[in-house]
C-alpha cells in the first residue's frame, strides 16, 4: 500500500515533468501546428539562464525564483526570433518547418557548446527545495517534485485563464479554431501567431528553470526530452490544453507503475505500446477541436 | 488532418534518420588486403604515433582530456630529447563517438600513415571496434581506460584497471565497513551488466545480499522509481555503474529522497574529478568512488603531472584516473620500445614484461602476459571543494587478473 502510494506520487512527478515541457509545445504545435524541433533548445536555454543568473546573484532561492521569469523572456524572445526569421516564411510547408527547427536545434546546440563548453555546468538548488516531506505511511515526497508539480499547475491555470479571458487569449483561439475568419475579421494574424509563439516559448524556458533541480545541464539537454513532449501532445490532441495536462499526468504514472513492477527499459516499451495502441484507437488523440473550418 | 500530415512527415524524418545510421554503417572499413602486419614507417628522423579519440559527439567531454593528457606526454619526451633519438610526431584522428568511425580511422593511421602505436579509444565499444583491426595489422593499441575485463588480445595494451583493481577492491572496501548488503544500479550497456554478475559471485562468497538490481538506459535521466526502490529496500551500500547525464539525475533524487553519504553510501566508478564538477558537490559530497589515481593522490610524479596538466591547460582544470591512464600509456611504449631498442611490434610486446614506471598514480608494471598493468587500487571519497581524498589504499598494486582466475568465488563467471 505504501509503496503503490509512493509510485503513484513518482508518477504524478514524472507527469508534473512531461507536462511543464510539454505545455509550451502544446500551443505552438497543438495551436499553430508548428513542428518545432528547436523547441528542446528553449528548454537548455532557460536551463543555461538559471545557470548565470546565479554566477551574479548568489543565494540560490532568490536567484530562481529571478530565473522563473527572466528565462520566461529569453526562451520566449529567442521564439520570436525564429519565427520572424524561419517559421513565418515557412506556415505553408510542414516538412521545410521539420527540417529548418532541426537545423536551429543544431546550431543552438553548438551554440550552447562554445559558450559554456561541452561539459554540463551544475547551479546550486536552495536548500529548501533539496529536502523532503513526511507524508502519511512513512513515505517521503521530494520537495523539488512538489515545487515542479505546483509550477507546471500554476502554468496550465494561468495559461487557461489567459486563453479563456483576455483579449489576447481570444484572438488566439479564434486564429485556431478558424484562421481565414479571424483574418477578415480584422485580427492581425501574423502578430497573434508571434504572440502565440513568445508564449510557447517562454514556457519551454520556465521548464528548463525547473528542471535544473532533476537533471543535467548540458548543451544536449534539450534533445532528450524533445520526444517525450512531443509524445504528450500528439496523444493529448491538438487545439486542446486539457488533453496535454491528462496525457502527461497518464504516461507519468504508466511510466512509474511500469518501471516499478519491471525495469526502465521495459517501461519505456510498454508507454510506447501503449502510445501506440492508443492512437491507432483515436489517431486524432485524446481531445479534438471542432471547427467548421475547411483547413 | 493536418494532425495527420505532420504525423507523416515526423515519420519521414524518422526514415531518413534510420538511412543515414545504415550508410553509416555500410561505410565500414573492411580492407580484404593483406593479412601481413603494416610496418611503421620510421625510416625519417621522426616516429609517428596515432592518436585516436572522439574529439565530437556525446563522448567528446571525456576523450578531450585524455587526448590532452596524451598531448602533454609526447611533448615531454620530445622535449627530453624523443625515443630512440626520434622525435615523436603525433597524428590526430577523431573517432566521432561512433564506432565504424573508430575502425575506419585506426586502419587509416596504421596503412596510410603507418604509426608506431596508437594511443585512445575509451567506450568499451570504440575498442571492440577497433580490437579487429589492430590484430589483422599486428599493431599496438594503447587503452587508458578501466574496463569491464574479460578480454586480452595481444595487439592491446590495458593501462587502465580492470576489474580486480578497481570494482573488487571496491567491494574488499565496502565489505571492511561492515557492509552487509548493496543494492546495484547501472547503466544498461556491456560494462555495468559484467560488472555487476563479478559483484553479485563476489557478493555470494563474502555473505553480502544484493537486495535490488536496476538498469537505465544510456542518457536517462528520470530515476525517481530506482531511487523510491533503492530507498524501501534498507540496503547498507549502492553500488553505481551508471554512466553520463544519468548520474546526474540520481545523485539529485538520491539527495531529495533524503538519502545521505553517510546513512547509504554510493561508490561509483565512473564519478571522476571531471565528472564532479558537472555533477555538483552539493549533491556528491561524501559519497564514494573506486579509482587508482585522483589528482590528489601524494608523491613527486603527481605533483610534476598536475602542475604540468594545469600549466599548459588552465589551472581550473582537473586531472583524473582515465587522463592519467593515458599520459602513463606513452612513456610505457617509450621505455619499451628503448627496451627492446626497435619500434618493431612483435619485439616491443616481447620487451614489455616487467617494465616499470614511476606514474602519477604510483609505481606501475607492466605484466607481459597479460597485457595489462599492475596498478595500486584506492578508494576516494568526494570533498566539499570538489576533489577526492583517498580513504583507503590496497598498499601496494595489484596484479592485473582480467579473467579474475585467482578467485576462487569467481570460478563460475563468463
Amino acid at each position: 500500500m505504501t509503496v503503490l502510494f509512493g509510485q503513484l506520487c513518482t508518477g504524478i512527478s514524472i507527469g508534473a515533468v512531461l507536462l511543464l515541457i510539454a505545455l509550451g509545445l502544446a500551443l505552438t504545435f497543438g495551436q499553430m501546428n508548428v513542428i518545432n524541433m528547436a523547441h528542446g533548445e528553449f528548454i537548455m536555454a532557460g536551463a543555461y539562464t538559471t545557470y548565470v543568473l546565479q554566477q551574479s546573484i548568489t543565494g540560490a532561492g532568490l536567484s530562481l525564483l529571478v530565473a522563473l521569469p527572466v528565462a520566461f523572456v529569453v526562451a520566449g524572445t529567442m521564439g520570436v526570433l525564429l519565427e520572424i526569421l524561419l517559421i513565418r516564411r515557412l506556415y505553408a510547408r510542414p516538412l521545410d518547418t521539420l527540417l529548418v527547427t532541426w537545423g536551429v536545434s543544431l546550431m543552438l546546440q553548438q551554440l550552447a557548446r562554445d559558450i559554456f563548453g561541452s561539459p554540463n555546468v551544475q547551479t546550486r538548488a536552495p536548500d529548501l527545495l533539496t529536502g523532503n516531506v513526511a507524508v502519511p505511511g512513512g513515505l517521503t515526497v521530494a520537495n523539488n517534485r512538489l515545487f515542479i508539480l505546483a509550477l507546471a499547475l500554476a502554468a496550465v491555470v494561468a495559461l487557461t485563464l489567459a486563453l479563456r479571458l483576455t483579449p489576447l487569449g481570444r484572438r488566439i483561439r479564434a486564429v485556431v479554431q478558424n484562421r481565414d475568419l479571424a483574418a477578415v475579421s480584422g485580427i492581425p494574424t501574423a502578430r497573434v501567431d508571434r504572440a502565440t509563439f513568445f508564449l510557447g516559448s517562454g514556457l519551454a524556458g520556465l521548464a528548463g528553470v525547473a528542471l535544473t533541480l532533476l537533471g543535467p545541464i548540458g548543451p544536449t539537454m534539450g534533445t532528450n526530452l524533445i520526444i517525450d513532449a512531443f509524445l504528450v501532445v500528439v496523444v493529448g490532441g491538438i487545439g486542446q490544453l486539457k488533453g496535454s495536462v491528462i496525457v502527461a499526468f497518464a504516461l507519468g504514472i504508466l511510466q512509474a507503475t511500469g518501471e516499478y513492477l519491471t525495469t526502465l527499459s521495459v517501461a519505456k516499451v510498454i508507454v510506447f505500446v501503449a502510445i501506440v495502441a492508443f492512437l491507432q484507437w483515436r489517431p486524432q488523440g485524446l481531445f479534438t477541436l471542432r471547427t467548421r473550418s475547411l483547413a | 488532418m493536418s494532425l495527420l500530415w505532420g504525423r507523416r512527415i515526423l515519420a519521414g524524418a524518422m526514415t531518413l534518420v534510420a538511412a543515414a545510421a545504415m550508410t553509416a554503417c555500410g561505410s565500414k572499413t573492411s580492407d580484404e588486403g593483406g593479412t601481413a602486419g603494416v610496418t611503421a614507417d620510421v625510416s625519417g628522423d621522426t616516429v609517428k604515433v596515432g592518436l585516436l579519440n572522439s574529439l565530437s559527439g556525446t563522448m567528446a567531454i571525456s576523450e578531450v582530456t585524455v587526448r590532452d593528457s596524451i598531448m602533454l606526454a609526447v611533448e615531454e619526451i620530445n622535449a627530453a630529447g624523443g625515443v630512440l633519438g626520434k622525435k615523436i610526431q603525433p597524428v590526430g584522428e577523431d573517432g566521432a563517438s561512433d564506432w565504424p568511425t573508430f575502425a575506419e580511422k585506426a586502419e587509416k593511421l596504421l596503412s596510410e600513415d603507418r604509426v608506431a602505436a596508437v594511443f585512445g579509444c575509451w567506450t568499451s565499444a570504440s575498442r571492440k571496434a577497433v580490437k579487429p583491426v589492430f590484430e589483422k595489422n599486428k599493431a599496438l593499441l594503447f587503452y587508458p581506460v578501466q574496463y569491464e575485463g574479460l578480454e586480452q588480445s595481444p595487439y592491446i595494451f590495458y593501462t587502465g584497471a580492470t576489474t580486480n583493481q578497481q570494482i573488487v577492491p571496491g567491494l574488499d572496501y565496502l565489505k571492511a565497513q561492515g557492509t552487509k548488503s548493496i543494492y546495484l544500479v547501472g547503466s544498461d550497456y556491456v560494462f555495468p551488466r559484467t560488472a555487476n554478475k563479478i559483484i553479485k559471485a563476489y557478493a555470494a562468497a563474502n555473505g553480502m545480499t544484493v537486495v535490488g538490481e536496476d538498469y537505465a538506459p544510456l542518457g536517462s535521466t528520470e530515476f525517481g522509481t530506482i531511487v523510491n526502490k533503492v530507498k524501501s529496500s534498507g540496503a547498507n551500500a549502492v553500488f553505481n555503474t551508471l554512466n553520463g547525464d544519468s548520474n546526474v539525475a540520481f545523485f539529485k533524487e538520491y539527495k531529495s529522497a533524503g538519502l545521505t553519504a553517510a546513512a547509504m553510501p554510493v561508490v561509483s566508478v565512473s564519478i571522476a574529478e571531471e565528472e564532479v564538477k558537472s555533477i555538483g558537490t552539493q549533491y556528491l559530497e561524501g559519497q564514494l568512488t573506486a579509482w587508482n589515481y585522483y589528482q590528489t593522490t601524494p608523491g613527486a610524479a603527481n605533483s610534476k603531472f598536475v602542475a604540468a596538466y594545469k600549466a599548459k591547460y588552465g589551472a581550473d582544470k582537473p586531472t583524473s584516473d582515465p587522463m592519467e591512464a593515458a599520459y602513463v600509456s606513452v612513456y610505457l611504449w617509450k621505455a619499451m620500445v628503448e627496451k627492446a631498442g626497435s619500434f618493431d611490434v612483435e619485439k616491443v610486446r616481447g620487451a614489455s614484461d616487467g617494465i616499470t614506471f614511476d606514474a602519477p598514480e604510483g609505481l606501475v608494471t607492466v605484466d607481459g602476459k597479460t597485457q595489462h598493468i599492475a596498478k595500486t587500487a584506492r578508494i576516494g571519497k568526494i570533498g566539499a571543494d570538489g576533489l577526492i581524498t583517498e580513504v583507503w589504499n590496497s598498499g601496494k598494486p595489484v596484479a592485473p587478473d582480467p579473467y579474475l582466475k585467482t578467485y576462487p568465488w569467481a570460478s563460475g563467471l563468463s
